[in-house]
């Protein structure tokens, strides 16, 4: 019994320093963020691999998801005939909450995913160790560009995985189940508000985007320099990541609406 | 006790340590180092696997902090430093890591010129001299523009020896620098090490389980086991050294003051009143 309550005790005392180490951490790049000023092409580089590599997986799943919301609402909204609101339906669902939580998910699987594993390959290989005896800060040229790129990205992939995902609920709902276009777009134009309902998914993707490239950087630097730890850093960026995204979502939700 | 290893017959001593220690959770690694390693010579620090030689090197260049203890480079006392003054104190550091350590995502020559273009406002057509330079004094001018995953692992270590140079350091920390390679590479990295430390002025440490070619490069030889320096002097001196311990390390015998046997109960009581 006492074994069960020191082992209790110990996991939770270690959950409590590994929290604090990347808090810690997480003060350490944020001191080093305005190094960046004057080095564009770190975040530029970063954006790319971050943002511009994740794009595709971004495109092809917004289109979908629009395709199979305009099916499901056109449906349950063909049944009081209020077909015509399925303009408005999409885009509120999609910005309030799909666009950005779906994005956050599938940017933590491509990138987030990639970041740890790269850092941690870093370590692994001796690099990270090379470029601080060579007096260059990793907080300041491997994981500060890689926080801002992620804050930046995120919110970016969000407005793109909307704008598509109405194009893909169009090409249902309008071309292919008969819903009036002007409807369509008058609806959604009508009932939409940007301050409210879309810049709350950009808030949302906001805080996505920092707490996904806040995990994986962390967690790619604090893993075990084997090849077994950084594919278990790997594992738990997504994890924890994706636990992290649906928890924040409900917060901010609650928070904002 | 540990021996007092100095260096006052030559006057001038580049890194002095006293009283180190350090651990890593229960596990005590050093227990009250005491050493002090020439300036512009070369010196090799020695000792069994798990004794903490790369360890010692990472303490030297401030990647860890003992838990007591100092560590003067140059005068200045590594674990007491700011993260500041620590980074000013390495752009004249050089360390060659076992891997290499070279940035995957650049080219040989990138990875070279990297220190310079991080440090300093140069312009390319300066830098790209200073690169080729030092690029050829390792021999790889011709594998500028070749990438890391290309390189064997000698060439990677000679990339990695240039860019150490690339910003005139005082000192280099060679971490097993010859570790896995063929003769032939192994005697490129004995010459270069040997010819550069003398052309250049530098003051080397080389960590290295490679007895007999990191002797015949080295003006002092350091031995260090279970936390503290068992012996240390010249190449010469430690040959001719009475202690049954060092013998046995520069020998390589399987049996001696190093047991071949771990601690074990008597054998003909384990064997013969073993209970099934």
């Amino acid at each position: 019994m006492s074994d069960f309550f020191q082992r209790f005790g110990r996991g939770w005392l270690q959950l409590f320093e590994r929290l604090g180490r990347a808090h810690l951490f997480l003060f350490q790049i944020l001191v080093g963020l305005p190094s960046l000023f004057g080095r564009s092409s770190l975040l530029v580089t970063q954006i790319y691999s971050t943002g511009v590599k994740t794009l595709l997986i971004i495109l092809v799943s917004g289109l979908f998801v629009g395709m199979v919301l305009a099916l499901q609402g056109y449906y349950s909204l063909v049944r009081f005939s209020a077909e015509e609101a399925l303009g408005q339906f999409i885009a509120q669902v999609l910005f309030r909450e799909l666009a950005p939580v779906l994005t956050a998910l599938l940017f933590a699987g491509r990138a987030g995913s990639a970041m740890t594993s790269e850092i941690g390959l870093m370590k692994a290989t001796e690099q990270l160790s090379g470029l601080e005896m060579m007096a260059v800060d990793p907080f300041k040229r491997i994981y500060a560009p890689r926080l801002l790129a992620g804050f930046i990205a995120v919110p970016a992939l969000t407005a793109m995985f909307g704008a598509v995902a109405i194009l893909g609920g169009h090409l249902v709902g309008v071309e292919m189940l008969g819903v009036d276009a002007g409807a369509y777009w008058s609806q959604m134009k009508a009932e939409v508000s940007f301050s409210h309902d879309v810049m709350s998914g950009m808030y949302k993707a906001l805080v996505f985007g920092f707490i996904i490239c806040w995990i994986a950087i962390f967690e790619g630097a604090d893993c075990i320099p084997t090849s077994e730890g950084v594919s278990s850093s790997t594992t738990n960026t997504v994890v924890y990541s994706s636990l992290a995204i649906l928890g924040l979502d409900f917060v901010l939700t609650a928070l904002m609406f | 006790m540990s021996i007092v290893y100095t260096t006052e017959e030559n006057g001038s001593t580049l890194v002095q340590i006293r009283d180190l220690h350090f651990g890593r959770g229960s596990k005590q690694i050093f227990r009250g180092i005491e050493m002090d390693i020439p300036r512009g010579q070369i010196t090799t620090i020695m000792g069994p696997s798990g004794t903490g030689k790369t360890t010692l090197l990472k303490l030297i260049g401030g990647q860890l902090k003992p838990s007591k203890g100092a560590i003067e480079v140059d005068g200045q006392n590594v674990p007491k430093l700011s993260r500041s003054a620590l980074y000013t104190l390495r752009k004249r550091m050089g360390m060659l890591f076992q891997s290499g350590a070279l940035l995957t995502d650049l080219s040989v020559f990138d990875n070279v010129a990297f220190p310079v273009r991080e440090h300093t406002d140069l312009p390319e057509s300066l830098i790209r001299h200073l690169v080729l330079m030092r690029l050829h004094a390792v021999g790889l001018r011709g594998a500028r523009d070749l990438f890391p995953a290309e390189l064997s692992g000698g060439m990677a270590r000679r990339v990695a020896l240039a860019r150490a140079l690339i910003l005139d350091p005082m000192m280099i920390m060679y971490d097993e620098p010859f570790t896995g390679q063929d003769p032939i590479s192994m005697g490129v990295l004995l010459d270069l090490i040997k010819t550069v430390n003398a052309a250049l002025g530098l003051t080397s440490i080389i960590v290295s389980h490679d007895l007999h070619e990191s002797m015949s490069i080295s003006d002092y030889v350091v031995i260090v086991s279970d936390g503290r320096v068992v012996e240390a002097g010249t190449p010469a001196a430690l040959r001719a050294s009475e202690s049954g311990w060092v013998q046995q390390f520069l020998n390589g015998n399987s049996d001696g003051p190093v047991p071949f046997q771990f601690e074990a109960p008597d054998y003909r009581d384990d064997l013969l009143g073993a209970k099934v």
